[in-house]
């Protein structure tokens, strides 16, 4: 496939002009919806103001964090977290109507401060959470959405320009909100780097009254039930992913895979034919419709590499592909290959990584 | 109890080729199925049919040839199929298309009457934004509960539902007050195959087709591109990597020797890596 750019279609929308009407320029900053639950933030709306801060150093204005939740004191002591990862302020929005995320009273408040204080743009994780939100503030708003973009940027005009991948993964599409505002996005986790924390770094806040009644809402939660398996949410993040595919040829095989992940302190994952031939539990899939990884070390053993795999896992530093095909699709991407059947080659890797890791243990 | 499934007709993307030379969309004979995800959507709204009586209504929007997907979901077990049609929606957003669903929705409600529950998949695999069902839902005003993974309980008499939707870290357990919006998960529930006669049916039965007017769009200056505030400005290929992966000799190899040399190239490639292993290892 040839790297040159596509000239864009020259239907419609393409040739749409930016005339951003006058009750819009007033619209300033950019903000980013800080993801907080169980007391914890979701290391996404971290990434994401790593990338927000960018945004707003190239336009020249503010970058601020949205933290709701239901314990004020407990807002305060997030938003120290919000300043050092890069925001210059922290709207703060305390309520027990906000304690656990409901849809309704998200998207009230989301509305509300985005009509008080008009940011330019606004992004989101795409997790539940912030899919979930995401859509029903843009459609009250009536403004654009573009979800699980993988880049952004600022153009020539100064308007966000979202890409994300469209066909399945075939081709990418930078998607801009011209006319309204804000200009939101989703984005995924792992897609952006986590930035560097500067401790000690504080801002301004803003408090803003949620106005809510508990009487209004007619949602109610009545239980959360943690998932038994947390570790399984660690996949996204780990340093080290072990991931086998339709290679491996049977469910007893995956064995190997994972314990060649245990033997490196990582986590293990799978291609989505494993998923689908009821192997592997979902949550462990790896790809486009799975989670995006973004570890130091990538070890795919029998995966072929299909686009739709691909965009889950290149941000890895190193990727390893172990695969008997020496023209599988992902020698395109890999940065080492061992030739080999996995079922074998596995084993033996473990027991090197197993021998080094010992013997430097007991030397250091 | 009426309940209303959207459900889109979408090609069957593992099979998209993108010209070597043009990196222009091959649609030409693109299979074309319905979105894998509204199928769950579907069999649930089925179930609760099934159990509490009424009838379910199935909604696409798309180029006369979605009618095929209708035609599906009726051999599945749909009573009755709404297909909405104009070239007004051509070039629909997200925005745009849950503001047509949501009209529609709101006619079929007046012609067969009020849905009690409106379902949607969890997303598609073409537009893959998952914002279609939240933006019925708030156009609707209706209660939304997104990546639901199994229906509690239903209480027709109180008008309630209580549902157990997916969350991050964990699962809600949710109660609201009917009419609701449902995106269903994947996987959570088996679809069934449609009887012989409902195949039939499908394949004989008269769709209902409306285009704008007739599903009650006065203003189509929100429908198809007029409506869409996002723009696609560029449509481009994905960067290739100019060198392949670096194969690690094996021919004539013990596998314990290709192992050891791939664990050099790994640690040559990535100073600090080892280090890295060396402090999980240990456990910390
Ligand atoms: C809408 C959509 C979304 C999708 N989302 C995802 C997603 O999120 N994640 C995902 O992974 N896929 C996804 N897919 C599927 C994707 O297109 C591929 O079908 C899938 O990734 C292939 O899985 P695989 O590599 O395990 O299997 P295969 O493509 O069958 O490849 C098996 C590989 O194993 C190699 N092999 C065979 N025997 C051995 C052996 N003994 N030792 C070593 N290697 C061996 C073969 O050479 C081959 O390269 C999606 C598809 C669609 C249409
Ligand atoms: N054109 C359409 N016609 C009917 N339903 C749709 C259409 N587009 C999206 N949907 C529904 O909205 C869900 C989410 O779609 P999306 O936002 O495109 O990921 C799908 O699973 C469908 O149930």
């Amino acid at each position: 496939m040839s790297t040159a750019p596509t000239p864009a279609p020259a239907a419609g929308r393409a040739s749409m002009k930016k005339e951003l009407p006058e009750r819009f320029k007033s619209y300033k900053h950019v903000w980013v919806f800080i993801e907080f639950e169980h007391g914890q933030i979701h290391p996404v709306s971290l990434e994401l103001l790593g990338e927000g801060r960018k945004l707003a150093d190239k336009l020249n204005c503010e970058l601020a964090g949205v933290l709701l939740g239901g314990d004020k004191a407990q807002l305060q002591e997030a938003a120290v977290s919000v300043w050092e990862h890069g925001a210059d302020l922290v709207y703060i929005c305390a309520d027990p109507i906000l304690t656990h995320y409901r849809n309704e009273p998200y998207t009230r408040v989301m509305t509300d401060l985005t009509n008080t204080y008009q940011p330019e743009i606004m992004l989101l994780g795409a997790t539940v959470m912030g899919r979930d939100l995401a859509g029903a503030v843009a459609t009250t708003l009536l403004t654009g959405l573009t979800a699980d973009c993988t880049e952004l940027a600022i153009d020539d005009e100064g308007s966000l320009a979202a890409t994300r991948p469209t066909f399945g993964g075939s081709l990418l599409c930078t998607i801009h909100t011209l006319n309204f505002r804000p200009q939101m996005a989703t984005i995924r986790p792992r897609v952006m780097a986590m930035p560097a924390r500067t401790t000690g770094r504080r801002g301004r806040t803003i408090e803003h009254k949620a106005g809510l009644n508990e009487l209004d809402i007619i949602t109610k939660v009545l239980r959360f039930l943690p998932d038994r398996d947390s570790k399984k949410a660690q996949l996204a993040y780990a340093d080290i992913v072990v991931a086998g595919g339709s290679g491996l040829r049977s469910p007893e095989n995956l064995q190997h895979v994972r314990e060649l992940a245990a033997a490196l302190g990582g986590e293990w994952g799978c291609s989505r034919p494993l998923v689908q031939k009821g192997w592997v539990e979902a949550d462990r899939q790896i790809g486009q419709t799975g989670k995006t990884i973004r570890p130091k070390l990538y070890i795919a053993a029998g995966i072929s590499g299909a686009i739709q795999h691909r965009v889950g896992v290149e941000g890895a530093d190193t990727i390893v592909a172990i695969n008997t095909d020496p023209n599988a699709p992902i020698m395109d991407f890999a940065h080492l290959a061992v030739i080999a059947d996995a079922t074998e080659f596995l084993p033996a890797l473990t027991a090197a990584f197993n021998r080094r890791l010992s013997v430097n243990r007991l030397a250091g | 109890m009426h309940i209303v499934v959207c459900i889109k007709q979408v090609p069957d993307s593992a099979q998209i080729r993108v010209h070597p030379v043009t990196n222009t969309i091959m649609r030409q004979g693109v299979p074309t199925i319905i979105n894998p995800y509204d199928l769950f959507a579907l069999e649930e709204a089925l179930r609760l049919r099934d159990t509490f009586g009424g009838e379910v209504t199935v909604l696409t929007m798309g180029p006369p040839m979605a009618e095929e997907s209708l035609r599906k979901a009726l051999g599945i077990g749909a009573d009755r199929a709404v297909l909405l049609t104009d070239r007004f929606f051509a070039g629909s957003d997200t925005l745009a298309t849950s503001f047509a669903l949501a009209q529609a929705v709101r006619k079929i409600g007046e012609t067969w009457g009020e849905p009690k529950l409106v379902f949607t998949g969890k997303q598609t695999i073409d537009g893959d934004t998952a914002q279609v069902g939240p933006g019925i839902a708030r156009r609707l005003g209706l209660q939304q509960f997104t990546y639901v993974a199994g229906i509690q309980d239903v209480n027709e008499a109180a008008g309630t539902i209580t549902v157990l939707r997916r969350a991050e870290g964990g699962v809600q357990e949710l109660s609201t007050q009917l009419p609701a919006l449902i995106t269903m998960l994947e996987g959570t529930n088996e679809i069934r195959r449609g009887s012989i006669a409902d195949v039939l049916r499908g394949a004989r039965a008269e769709l209902v087709t409306w285009n704008a007017q007739a599903a009650g769009i006065a203003d189509v200056t929100s429908c198809g591109l007029r409506g869409s505030p996002t723009v696609v400005k560029r449509v481009f290929a994905p960067k290739t990597r100019a060198a392949k992966a670096t194969q690690v000799e094996v021919k004539d190899r013990t596998p314990e020797t290709i192992a050891e040399d791939l664990i050099d190239q790994i640690y040559a490639r990535q100073p600090g890596l080892e280090d890295d292993l060396m402090r999980m290892a240990a456990g910390y």
